[in-house]
């Protein structure tokens, strides 16, 4: 899976957390979760779990402060799926 | 302390109507809501009916965010918002604010959390997977769950609490909210209560032998207020709230009024001189309504119906007892009486609410609702009040004093007197 392709399931893993659709259909690697999304930063834990969930793996807590950005969620999830 | 409270704004989420004007025409022509739940009879309840709302989850959606809905279990707490921001809109308020409303509080009152939503919970912690709960059960298992979510959806920034005392909480959160505007302590409050009676809270009660169970083949004639029948009580979910504003506020933006809250008493029997965790005292009981008429500053003869607690169970001819004693009327002299559980189950925690709601649009729309069920009337009533006094079809009249009651477990007990306002 290529970083377009996790971009692109990242996607609707975020959907149900953010209002602002328009900011989500334009998503970039420097887009940030919590001030371009708007995401509650109580709902990463949420985006992190349901990401383990859709890719099968486990993102531990060093991990998942790293994942502030699209581009450092992509970076986290594609390590966990090549390791 | 010459502040006077009225209620601008009522919303309701009823067993047998959500929403006012489905549940006005519900108490008018006396619709049951009591459902057989197929469930019940699965898990082999002695009682297998319910007071359940018709409600549509994916409604919610008009009153709370995506994000918010995303992740939303808890069943008393979705019933919550909707009758907070049924109410909040029927006083003429707009939903979204940048800015707090300071001057305005919530008190919403609850029992327990959505045993059946935090199955899960305990599942996955049992499974040693607690890592995978995630961010939104805590905000849903704590009581003031509800509470945060309408005090948050509206902005609201005054004192904002989550209050419980069993059967009597939604008459004690009004209480409260009143309380809270006479002194001068908020311009407006919401108040109210929820509950939904899950399978494990249902069973619960089941188990105390406390349920009405020989109707399960004929639900809506399972709940038997004031009957010789009366057999125990149909446990019901929902929710319902008020909005309280002080009466010069509400004057000044020229508010719709639907009724004055004259005065009110929260008190407890002690669980002495006969009261206990589940009976009340019956000294607690009657100071509780003589109290509630001083504080309002009227004569026990003013009062034209009394909306009792009444749950259908042994305990109802000593409430009539009370309400007599406490009143000082009898037989032909006996305000009118009635009481919604007859249509709608108890709804616990919820009661005090809906009833308080079916009380002012009582008083609003000039009736008292029927009793239904009650085609055997108990003897040991018709000793105490004429049966004239206990309508079974729709009464056409002035309210303009009515005292409402509720009281519960634990042996707390709360009456208040609603009035027309004038």
């Amino acid at each position: 899976m290529n970083r377009t392709e996790i971009l692109d399931e990242l996607k609707k893993i975020l959907a149900p957390y953010t209002l602002d659709k328009e900011q989500l259909a334009g998503i970039n690697e420097n887009t940030d979760l919590i001030k371009d999304l708007k995401i509650n930063s109580a709902n990463l834990v949420d985006i992190i779990i349901d990401a383990e969930e859709k890719y099968n793996v486990e993102i531990d807590y060093d991990d998942a402060e790293k994942m502030i950005n699209v581009g450092s969620c992509i970076d986290v999830i594609s390590a966990r799926l090549n390791a | 302390m010459s502040r006077r409270v009225v209620v601008t704004g009522i919303g309701v989420v009823s067993p047998n109507g959500v929403g006012v004007p489905a549940f006005l025409n519900a108490i008018q022509n006396g619709i049951s809501g009591v459902k057989f739940m197929p469930l019940y009879q699965e898990l082999n309840f002695s009682c297998q009916v319910a007071g359940k709302p018709d409600f549509v989850w994916d409604d919610l959606k008009k009153y709370i965010s995506e994000v918010t809905f995303h992740g939303l279990k808890g069943t008393n707490i979705g019933y919550g918002i909707t009758a907070a921001l049924d109410a909040w809109a029927d006083a003429g308020f707009e939903y979204d604010t940048d800015e707090p409303r300071w001057d305005t509080g919530c008190i919403f009152g609850n029992s327990v959390a959505d045993t059946e939503a935090m199955k899960n919970v305990i599942i996955r912690v049992d499974n040693k997977e607690a890592r995978k709960l995630g961010s939104r059960v805590v905000e849903q298992a704590m009581n003031s769950g509800v509470t945060s979510y309408i005090a948050g959806r509206l902005g609201l920034g005054g004192m904002i609490t989550t209050n419980s005392s069993a059967c009597a909480t939604g008459t004690q959160a009004i209480l409260m909210g009143y309380d809270y505007i006479k002194h001068g302590s908020a311009k407006r409050m919401l108040v109210g209560s929820s509950e939904y009676v899950d399978p494990y809270v249902y069973g619960a009660f089941d188990s105390m032998r406390v349920l009405s169970r020989k109707f399960n083949d004929a639900p809506e004639k399972a709940s038997r207020p004031m009957s010789a029948t009366a057999g125990g009580f149909v446990p019901g979910s929902g929710a319902a709230a008020l909005i309280l504003e002080d009466l010069d506020y509400a004057l000044e933006r020229g508010a719709n009024i639907y009724a004055e809250i004259l005065g009110g008493s929260s008190n407890s029997g002690g669980q002495r001189g006969g009261g206990s965790m589940t009976a009340p005292n019956p000294a607690g009981v009657i100071k509780s309504i003589t109290d509630a008429v001083i504080s309002s500053q009227i004569h026990p003869d003013e009062i034209d119906l009394v909306s009792g607690h009444l749950t259908a169970t042994m305990a109802d001819k000593q409430e009539i007892q009370n309400w007599s004693t406490a009143l000082k009327r009898s037989g032909k002299d006996f305000p009118l009486v009635n009481s919604l559980k007859s249509m709608i189950g108890h709804c616990l925690s919820a009661a005090g609410s809906i009833e308080s709601v079916a009380a002012i649009l009582q008083i609003k729309h000039n009736f008292a609702h029927p009793n239904i069920n009650l085609d055997d009337p108990n003897p040991g009533i018709a000793e105490l009040i004429d049966l004239e006094r206990v309508p079974l079809t729709l009464v056409k009249k002035d309210i303009n004093i009515l005292a409402k009651a509720n009281f519960g477990f634990g042996d707390v007990n709360t009456c208040l007197i609603f009035s027309k306002y004038k």
